[in-house]
């Protein structure tokens, strides 16, 4: 079996957002639910020179996140009602919403804050990896659609062979789940502040 | 019906019934928005198999990209958008967020759905329905009046450019085809460094092509550092296709080659994303100040080139200063050591304060730029929108000249990144205006206050001496200058409800902006993916195309193809015949795309382009002003020297012959001048400066009425936490912002990205204020805080960028 996963650039990252409404369009997803979302993750500090001039250590780069088709998800490990498939031919992680009894585990259980209650259908939804789209030949829509070329999906293992090993980088958790994720760093991820870094945009990924 | 189709449709519904204005709208109409929401189930299950016909369009906004849609439709309903997925991957001109949110300005609860006329007092937003034949008959009777009682100067086309289409808006054409109307000249984007930059770089100067500035991939082909003022391609030119691309991939080859790129910019803007260490942070508003500090370090440490001043330029110094200068220390030289006018020498220590710029790292600056092989400088337009913009734009240049980095490859000129003229279409013929007199497009509320008090040497007209009526008639086809991207809302307001000054205001828009809600009549707009539409080229630098769009979707309820109209309104006018040449919207469509593809015969047959909907090829990188540095003599500038004219002998004699404002000054030369509102004028009460941007969310005022767009990119200034916590001001916080002019009530982003002392606005929000009552905008437009005040020379929206404020926890 092969398992695919998400390549990231992110020194080309602008944090657009275009691979978010690229999803919301194609999955037609409301306000309140996001499958790709993009974190702004910021800080730095000024300090002042007596003639008035400045210096800052300030930084930010943008992490575009979706689900990260982990070799062991956990929120198929948490789900009760089996609705969570990992599909056999590509490794991409999608619910059964017909098998779907709306318990909220799977939301619970995943690291990356990846699976959603929506509140229209009251079933838990999430990035599918475009699993129809990869079935017919094509690239995930966000994929498609990153006006930066800084998206790729393709076998995890041929992704590492080019981009490198790299995935975690702030502010994605700590995980064991096995996440499919290739990351070009930045060279922000050198700056002298970066410990004091935070998610700046907490009311749009929320 | 599964599921997923099932929450479709719940969703759709939702959005009608969260939404105010759709309650004013459906009131006005009488009628119910849910077949705009009939989604139906498409063939194969939910998650695949969305077999469907895929119809072509592009983006019609003004960031100018014009990039590609490929709409998926199914059963006449629009189902999701693919961009471009043509071709070369390098040459997709793939749409950017906003693009791929259109589906939902197009089904948006809030479209305007019939013809309207207000019956509220002006700019209440209270309308009510009317016939299209109302509509067109008062349309007409009005334009006749108001050419029966004042003449066609009296009618304006007001700046508006929500349309960038071969064939979407014909106004100008029928407005000529009734005997013309007052026109107005430049732009809200350019308008001072338009009007000022032929001083210094000749007459066929043009923000608009790579004659004046290179290319973006031509600095990735030969620079090794880039030098940006005030440009962040990542948030003005997004679509992928754009300069956004041409920039990234120029970054990535100049660091292949141990390059550098330099930011200067008050935000770490988002061109900075992932690479901090390019960034240098300055007060908004004083570019000029730390171009001379590095000019000062040039001549200091004999950096200037001395050969290339002498055979290219006039000005720098006392011996190439024309007659009328010599002897009165007004060469630049002068000016910089401290012998000109001010007799201040413009050190780094003297711009530290000024720009907050350490004068080490001025120095630094100073000595990297010149030690570079081919330095590529540049600015967005942001530093020109500022009162000292005409200064400012110019001062930049300087850099590129003062070292000789000019017309080489690899450099650039000091202007924004070029734009190809590589426009493969033409357009329906706007024909002549009978009207020869002009205003500068930022003056119009001048003229409708009082257009008779203006004359050339007041106010910038051209084409005669004054005008000798002020403006009667608004004619605004999908722009929003009417208030919200014009400057000061409440000034404004106050001249557009007296009704007995502009009698008449026609809007035409998708849906009820604040502009519209000022409209006498409201025209309901049928969008570009909802007809035929043609468009060429794109702000894309390395690639032209053209695109030949089908209707993917019907227009909803009573919306109208904008040509359809105006045939209609030239037919009561009684010039139908001239206005249309017997033809309808879609034979000029083909008609003018054979026209280009008789010019450019690698373009498709007709019948071809029918079928395959884009053409797109490869433009070659450009080197600004070449032709000058190989040759000046015989490619001689269209300066009076012919030469580049730092000090300019014009604009001395204007600075003495033009009436300008107490405290206004046209200078010969580039100098730091700190404007109304600019470096130095805060006060006890506006502490703070502030600037706008431009905001991912929005081109300009476009898609604001998309829900998803403000919730994914919320509207929030910037403000640093040096001036946010005395204040006690978090994110997320609402917060008043308050300026000489106005209030705005808009949430809080506290951020290090933002230089402290001033705070950054997100333009284009839409004006939300109870105009009888507080007036605090509780919208968030960046207008109600800026001053209605005409720059010196170009009479342009300087203001924009330029203000001071307070600001305070709602």
């Amino acid at each position: 079996m092969a398992q695919l996963g998400f390549f990231f650039d992110n020194s080309r990252c602008t944090g657009c957002k275009t691979c978010e409404m690229s999803c919301k369009d194609y999955k037609d997803l409301s306000e309140s639910i996001l499958f790709r979302k993009v974190y702004d993750f910021e800080g730095g500090s000024w300090t002042a020179d007596d003639a008035g001039g400045l210096s800052t250590t300030t930084f930010v780069y943008h992490v575009s996140a979706a689900c990260n088709h982990c070799v062991s998800p956990a929120c198929q490990a948490h789900c009760p009602a089996d609705a969570i498939i990992k599909d056999e031919d590509n490794g991409l992680v999608h619910i059964d919403e017909e098998a779907c009894i709306s318990c909220g585990d799977c939301v619970e259980a995943c690291p990356f804050d990846v699976p959603r209650m929506d509140p229209i259908t009251d079933l838990a939804v999430k990035c599918d990896g475009c699993i129809a789209r990869i079935q017919d030949g094509k690239k995930p829509i966000c994929v498609q659609a990153c006006p930066l070329r800084a998206l790729e999906m393709d076998d995890i293992e041929a992704l590492r062979a080019e981009h490198g090993d790299l995935w975690q980088i702030p502010p994605l958790p700590v995980a064991s789940t096995g996440p499919c994720l290739s990351i070009k760093p930045s060279p922000a991820l050198d700056s002298p502040a970066l410990d004091q870094g935070f998610v700046a945009n907490e009311l749009e990924v929320a | 019906m599964s599921k997923e189709r099932e929450g479709r449709q719940l969703t759709r519904r939702t959005f009608v019934k969260g939404s105010a204005l759709a309650t004013v709208a459906a009131a006005a109409a009488g009628g119910s928005l849910a077949s705009l929401y009939g989604c139906t189930d498409p063939a194969g299950d939910a998650t695949g198999g969305r077999a469907a016909d895929v119809v072509w369009s592009a983006c019609n906004v003004n960031c100018g990209g014009n990039c590609l849609y490929q709409w998926h439709v199914t059963e006449g309903m629009i189902d999701y958008m693919e961009s471009d997925n043509t071709g070369d991957t390098n040459l997709q001109a793939r749409a950017c967020l906003r693009g791929r949110s259109m589906r939902r300005w197009i089904n948006n609860p809030d479209r305007l759905q019939y013809p309207m006329k207000r019956i509220g007092p002006r700019g209440s937003g209270e309308f009510e329905r009317i016939s299209w034949d109302e509509a067109i008959s008062t349309i007409a009777e009005k334009l006749q009046y108001t050419i029966d009682t004042y003449g066609n100067k009296a009618i304006h086309k007001i700046y508006a450019t929500g349309m960038y289409s071969a064939t979407g808006n014909p106004s100008a054409r029928l407005l000529n085809c009734v005997g013309g109307f007052l026109n107005g000249m430049y732009d809200y984007s350019t308008h001072m460094l338009q009007v000022v930059m032929p001083f210094m770089y000749g007459d066929t100067f043009s923000p608009y092509d790579n004659f004046h500035a290179s290319s973006f991939s031509e600095a990735g082909r030969a620079s090794d550092l880039v030098v940006m003022f005030g440009n962040s391609p990542a948030e003005t030119r997004m679509g992928g296709a754009n300069a956004v691309w041409d920039y990234i991939r120029m970054r990535e080859a100049i660091y292949d080659r141990g390059g550098r790129v330099i930011n200067i910019d008050f935000r770490m803007n988002e061109s900075i994303s992932g690479h901090p260490e390019e960034w240098v942070p300055i007060r908004p508003g004083t570019d000029a100040a730390l171009v001379n500090a590095i000019a000062h370090e040039w001549i200091v440490e004999g950096k200037v080139d001395e050969e290339f001043l002498r055979d290219y330029t006039v000005g720098y110094d006392e011996e190439s200063l024309p007659d009328s200068a010599k002897g009165q220390n007004k060469s630049y030289h002068d000016y910089i050591m401290g012998t000109g006018y001010d007799m201040v020498e413009k050190t780094p220590e003297w711009a530290e304060p000024i720009t907050q710029i350490p004068a080490d790292t001025i120095r630094a600056l100073a000595a990297e730029i010149a030690a570079a092989k081919a330095p590529y400088i540049c600015q967005g337009w942001g530093p020109q929108r500022h009162t000292n913009g005409e200064e400012s734009t110019r001062a930049i240049c300087m850099l590129p000249i003062l070292i000789g980095q000019i017309g080489l490859p690899g450099t650039n000129t000091g202007q924004r990144e070029a734009e190809p003229p590589a426009y493969l279409v033409g357009g329906i013929p706007a024909g002549d205006n009978a009207v020869e007199v002009a205003i500068p497009c930022y003056q119009w509320l001048n003229a409708v206050e009082d257009g008779k008090s203006m004359t050339a040497l007041n106010a910038g007209v051209k084409g005669a001496d004054r005008l000798d009526t002020d403006i009667k008639f608004i004619w605004n086809y999908a722009g929003n200058t009417v208030t919200n991207q014009h400057g000061d809302i409440n000034y404004t307001h106050d001249i557009l409800v007296d009704e007995s000054k502009c009698e008449f205001i026609l809007c035409w828009d998708t849906v009820l902006t604040s502009s519209a809600k000022y409209a006498d009549i409201l025209l309901p707009d049928a969008m570009r993916s909802e007809q035929m539409n043609l468009i060429t080229q794109g702000y894309s630098e390395y690639y032209t195309g053209v695109l030949l769009g089908q209707s993917a979707q019907a227009p909803p309820f009573e919306n109208r193809s904008s040509y359809d109209v105006m045939a209609d309104i030239a037919d009561a006018m009684g010039v139908k015949e001239e206005f249309t040449e017997g033809k309808t919207h879609d034979e000029w469509v083909k008609e003018i795309y054979e026209a280009g593809a008789e010019a450019s015969p690698e373009l498709p047959k007709w019948d071809d382009m029918l079928k395959q909907g884009i053409f797109k090829k490869e433009v070659e990188p450009s080197i600004g002003l070449k032709d000058f540095r190989d040759d000046p003599k015989a490619n001689a500038l269209g300066t009076p020297s012919g030469k580049i004219e730092i000090y300019s002998e014009t604009l001395d004699e204007l600075n003495d012959t033009w009436e300008l404002p107490e405290g206004q000054v046209i200078s010969a030369i580039p100098v730091f001048n700190a404007g109304l509102f600019g470096y130095g004028t805060v006060t006890d009460a506006f502490p703070l400066y502030a600037c706008g941007f431009h905001h991912k969310a929005r081109t300009h005022s476009s898609f604001a009425v998309v829900s998803e767009l403000r919730q994914a990119a919320r509207n929030q200034i910037w403000i640093n936490s040096q001036d946010a916590d005395p204040r006690g001001i978090a994110t997320g916080d609402q917060v008043i912002v308050a300026s000489p002019n106005g209030k705005i009530q808009v949430e809080a982003r506290v951020t290090p990205r933002v230089i402290p002392g001033s705070i950054a606005i997100p333009q284009g929000a839409w004006h939300d204020a109870d105009m009888t009552g507080d007036r605090l905008d509780k919208g968030g437009c960046v207008n109600t805080l800026t001053a209605y005040e005409p720059t010196p020379l170009a009479k342009g929206n300087g203001s924009a960028h330029s203000m001071i404020v307070q600001v305070s926890k709602a």
